[in-house]
């Protein structure tokens, strides 16, 4: 194909598309938009949310749709820019007259958001991680990903079964760990935990050994604990196996909740504990575990599909698709207040990331046994016994 | 000197009837939003294109003035009780004390080493910025209070798209005056040979400042502007990719160009909207026209498409 050829065949792409969002303006159609950064520095994010939604919203569609309606999904890619999806939001709401909306990747992005749905009165499940999204509680905005405060906690509820009080923090100065160590610092006092020593690194740095000579020469240091994200944690945690400090006990966070971490850090992340969503041991889960069924067929379904290994992130967003269609389900209407009331009111909802109970309090729903406790041993998560 | 005060007034103008007549066509406030950020990445687009086009020195960190801007508006009437608008102020000051003691030095360099060390303050600032998280929140942002002007509350599309481009106005005309003024022949002296503008007495020193310091209150005010619009603000508008973004922007509309600089926005922030509708081709495309635009249009798209008008006319 030459380049002319290529280029026509594009336009004429374009112009198709054009007219098929056009002829699907009909009324048995509802609408639903999203925002994600599906490229940019956050698509491993956006990337599986992007996928996730668009196999089952095409899966609810050939069962016949919801509320007598098929769903049309009209999802924007933000490249991870707050700007432009606050950009992308008013154009959801003003143009494309979207009933709902399931997106925002990133905090970043979902706090720019925010306002555009507040004063359309639209609702928006968002699937960013920061607990400033649903605290204070706005009317229209919902969350599915647990919070950075409740991974601070689970950890914390761990360490004191074990009878360790005295905790070291290292944290990447990203939005991540930022935020996530401001929690933990929080709620250290609810737990009995002293922060014995405070250090940080920038989410670029290639060594951390300094920090961490730093904590281990502090008195008293029980166990470590690295609320961070991306690569910055697995080099702490090389660099912690270096030290020889693996006699202490050492926390990564929610964050590092995929495979290529252990990947990385190798045989350092032997005896490393987490929290993390049951989605990522599906297999591990004892038959009676409620969530069992949701998990491994949504990995099924996931791999299957797009041949890649599943993560925690695209399951946000499945929790968030079926939440809205379910609440659209029991209201048997398309009408945006509805819908909203409707979505307060979900009750033993099982979800990838656990069993949402939501509330006019809590646009959340998920409490602390949405997290499991998992080790790293052989090169795998395994489960933590509750009581061990 | 008539026929020039006869240009700047058409080019005024003519910018007033669109900004007047587009909401004519607009069917949604979507539209109005669309073009308030064109006004916007203008007005900061024109203030760099002073120092770049006009002075012809690069800066490579420009968002950390409009992200000072923006902040100043954040973090003032949150933090320091400060008044929305007088936020404004404070911020448009700051940076202009901020490029006065950073150029004072960098100035003096030239080429490359002056593009590396505009660089640097860029970093430099947007690192304090997601930092600082008790004062700026951090790297996930912080909202802005809503601006009120005696008692009148400014929300909304449609509102902040007549406030901007009532400032996109008053920016153009400034920079248009500007032009015509001693400082502005200063700057053009510079631009064509610093030696030469040396030679017949222009204080090099001095007017690169100037430049400096201009430019650095446009991305500031225009930073302000869509902090207020937004009603929230993130680091990423103060880091590099914005910076390189406002460069994209004059070097695409036309180096030297003022007109230039509001098309190059409006191209710059409209083509990926408009390009949505080739889901995975977009950012190929988007990069694609560019490139075209650059290879075919050398010296930027108003001065390459007047200049072709101008020999059709006379051929």
């Amino acid at each position: 194909m030459t380049s002319k050829t290529t280029l026509k065949f594009m336009l004429a792409a374009g112009a198709l598309s054009v007219g098929m969002s056009h002829g699907a303006l009909a009324q048995d159609t509802v609408k639903i938009g999203s925002v994600l950064s599906a490229t940019g520095p956050a698509s491993f994010l956006g990337e599986p949310e992007d996928k996730t939604l668009r196999m089952y919203v095409d899966k609810i569609n050939a069962a016949g749709g919801v509320a007598g309606k098929k769903i049309e999904l009209v999802i924007y890619d933000d490249g991870g820019d707050a700007n432009k999806a606050r950009t992308f939001a008013t154009r959801l709401v003003e143009d494309d007259k979207v009933v709902a909306m399931v997106g925002g990747s990133t905090t970043g992005t979902t706090m720019a958001m925010i306002p555009v749905f507040e004063d359309a009165k639209i609702p928006f499940i968002s699937l960013a991680g920061a607990i400033e999204v649903i605290d204070p509680v706005r009317k229209f905005v919902f969350k599915t990903p647990h919070t950075d405060k409740m991974a601070c906690e689970k950890i914390f509820e761990d360490l004191k079964k074990r009878n360790l009080t005295k905790i070291g923090l290292i944290s990447g100065t990203d939005g991540f760990g930022a935020s996530m160590r401001a929690q933990c610092v929080k709620v250290a006092p609810n737990y009995g935990m002293e922060i014995v020593a405070d250090e940080n690194y920038g989410p670029r740095d290639s060594d951390m050994t300094a920090q961490l000579t730093k904590i281990k020469n502090t008195a008293g240091l029980q166990a470590v604990v690295n609320p961070g994200f991306g690569q910055g944690p697995a080099i702490v945690t090389r660099n912690y196996a270096q030290l020889g400090m693996s006699n202490v006990p050492f926390y990564q966070s929610h964050g590092v909740a995929s495979k290529s971490f252990i990947d990385l850090a190798g045989a350092a992340a032997e005896g490393v504990r987490l929290p993390a969503a049951a989605l990522l041991v599906g297999d591990k889960l004892p038959e009676s575990d409620p969530q069992k069924k949701v998990v491994t067929e949504y990995k099924q379904a996931y791999e299957s599909a797009t041949k890649q290994p599943v993560s925690t992130f695209g399951g946000h967003a499945y929790d968030g698709l079926f939440i809205l269609v379910e609440a659209m389900k029991r209201a048997n209407s398309t009408d945006s207040a509805k819908i909203r009331d409707e979505i307060e009111k979900t009750k033993g909802f099982v979800g990838t990331g656990g069993i949402v109970n939501m509330s006019a309090t809590d646009h959340l729903g998920l409490d602390l046994s949405a997290f499991r406790m998992l080790e790293i041993k052989g090169g795998d998560w395994n489960l933590v016994a509750s009581g061990s | 000197m008539g026929a020039l005060l006869n240009q700047r007034f058409m080019t005024l103008a003519v910018l007033a009837v669109v900004i007047a007549v587009l909401p004519l066509v607009f069917p949604s406030s979507y539209y109005f939003r669309v073009a308030s950020l064109v006004w916007v990445s203008a007005l900061a687009a024109i203030g760099l294109n002073i120092l770049m086009g006009q002075a012809g020195q690069v800066s490579l960190g420009h968002a950390a003035f409009f992200g000072i801007g923006a902040y100043a508006v954040a973090i003032g009437p949150t933090h320091l009780g400060i008044p929305p608008w007088a936020a404004i102020l404070v911020g448009a000051v700051l940076s202009a004390v901020l490029a006065y003691l950073v150029g004072r030095p960098i100035l003096r360099l030239k080429g490359h080493y002056l593009a590396i060390a505009t660089l640097g303050l860029g970093v430099l600032i947007a690192l304090v910025i997601s930092t600082e998280s008790g004062w700026t929140g951090g790297p996930d942002g912080m909202p802005v209070e809503r601006l009120t002007l005696f008692g009148w509350r400014v929300s909304g599309s449609n509102t902040w798209y007549w406030v901007t481009g009532a400032l996109l106005l008053i920016g153009t005309w400034i920079a248009l005056n500007l032009d015509e003024t001693p400082t502005g022949r200063a700057f053009r002296a510079l631009h064509d040979s610093e030696v030469a503008a040396q030679v017949v007495g222009v204080d090099v020193a001095r007017f690169k400042l100037q430049a400096f310091v201009i430019a650095a209150v446009y991305a500031s005010i225009a930073g302000s502007a869509l902090a207020f619009m937004n009603g929230f603000i993130n680091p990423d508008q103060a880091g590099f990719l914005h910076s390189v973004e406002l460069v994209t922007i004059v070097v695409l509309g036309g180096l030297g160009s003022i007109v230039g600089s509001i098309v190059g926005a409006a191209v710059l922030v409209t083509l990926p909207q408009a390009l949505t509708i080739f889901h995975e081709y977009e950012h190929l495309l988007l990069g694609l026209i560019i490139i075209v635009s650059m290879i075919f249009m050398r010296n930027g798209i108003v001065p390459s498409l007047s200049g072709l008008f101008l020999r059709r006319a006379r051929s």
